[in-house]
């Protein structure tokens, strides 16, 4: 190294370690799954549309099978009949897998505090970040994807590959 | 004629500017009446407008807040009046930002701003107490408690005037 550095300056090298590369692949395409459940969903439309474009993310397309997406947005109100659905859908999902709870049903049910409602839906799928709104804002959501890609960043491969 | 009208339009689309928001970089302009997290407001000379009423937690539908009050005194005095809040908590998942809590509260204390940056890793972090709420002291006012002289602040609710 000394040598190559000292015969052609400095070439920038890149010493990227192998965690950051991985990293930055899966926030650099973290594709999220074709799901919406309530008016969330609407807001969750609109980010993807042109006014916000979440393709600058990497999410160039919703994945309608789950097999091949990477991100679970639970956008809406998880209803009780719907969450073996939404246990199933998130099973089937292959490795690594993030989920993010869209506004205030999804993350704690917000108003409808009834039997209807699955109070939270980190009752049945780990959930890795909140986003809080009624519906949230595409910038929100947009904010909440940031705030989970800067958790993935932080992820070591010493800690998944055991 | 029809496709060449056609591929007018197109190349009209081609020349116009792209309407996406570079989100993080640039913000789309909110709407005034846009309502974003709360704000606790204080008074000029620094004293909490929050009375501790917890009429904003009886209205609230989503049962997003937690008010404690405590009492006053000339030695330490945080509002005007009798009562203060203590503890002052807004769960942040839990409010759907509907600004009930700013029409019911009687000293205009609580304020919804236009603060939109709230996603969270874990649930506790959603949970907003009374220092991340309130507003900095303003200029030339003073951090509360404040002693003050006796007798000068004991209207909880500050004098109406009649809208002009």
């Amino acid at each position: 190294m000394g040598v190559i550095s000292s015969k052609l300056g400095n070439l920038g090298i890149v010493t990227t370690t192998l965690d950051e590369a991985v990293n930055w692949g899966r926030t650099g395409a973290m594709w999220p799954l074709l799901f919406g459940l309530a008016c969330c969903a609407i807001e969750y439309m609109s980010t993807q549309a042109s006014n916000y474009d979440l393709s600058r993310f990497g999410m160039e397309l919703n994945r309608a099978s789950p097999r091949q997406a990477d991100l679970l947005i639970v956008a809406g109100r998880v209803s009780r009949k719907m969450a073996p659905v939404i246990r199933q859908l998130y099973d089937q999902m292959a490795a690594p897998k993030w989920v993010i709870s869209m506004g205030d049903c999804a993350s704690c049910s917000g108003v409808y505090n009834n039997y209807a409602l699955v109070q939270g839906v980190d009752e049945i799928i780990p959930v890795d970040v909140y986003v809080a709104g009624c519906p949230p804002r595409p910038e929100q959501l947009i904010h909440g994807i940031l705030a989970l890609h800067e958790k993935v960043r932080g992820e070591h491969i010493k800690e998944w590959a055991s | 004629m029809n496709v060449i009208r056609g591929f007018a339009t197109t190349f009209k689309h081609l020349l116009e500017e792209p309407v996406t928001y570079q989100y993080p970089e640039q913000i789309r302009p909110f709407a005034e009446r846009y309502k974003g997290r709360h704000e606790l407001k204080r008074y000029d000379n620094g004293l909490e407008k929050c009375i501790g009423c917890s009429l904003c937690a009886a209205a609230c539908p989503a049962d997003a807040i937690w008010v404690e009050a405590a009492e006053n005194t000339d030695e330490a005095r945080y509002s005007p009046g009798e009562r203060y809040a203590k503890t002052y908590e807004i769960n942040m998942l839990r409010c759907i930002f509907c600004g009930y809590c700013e029409d019911a509260c009687p000293t205009e204390a609580i304020v919804l701003g236009h603060e939109h940056r709230l996603s969270f890793t874990n649930r506790k972090d959603a949970i907003f107490t009374k220092d991340m709420l309130i507003d900095p002291v303003p200029e030339g006012g003073q951090a509360t408690p404040q002693k003050v002289e006796p007798g000068v602040f004991t209207r909880a609710i500050p004098d109406m005037e009649d809208p002009k």
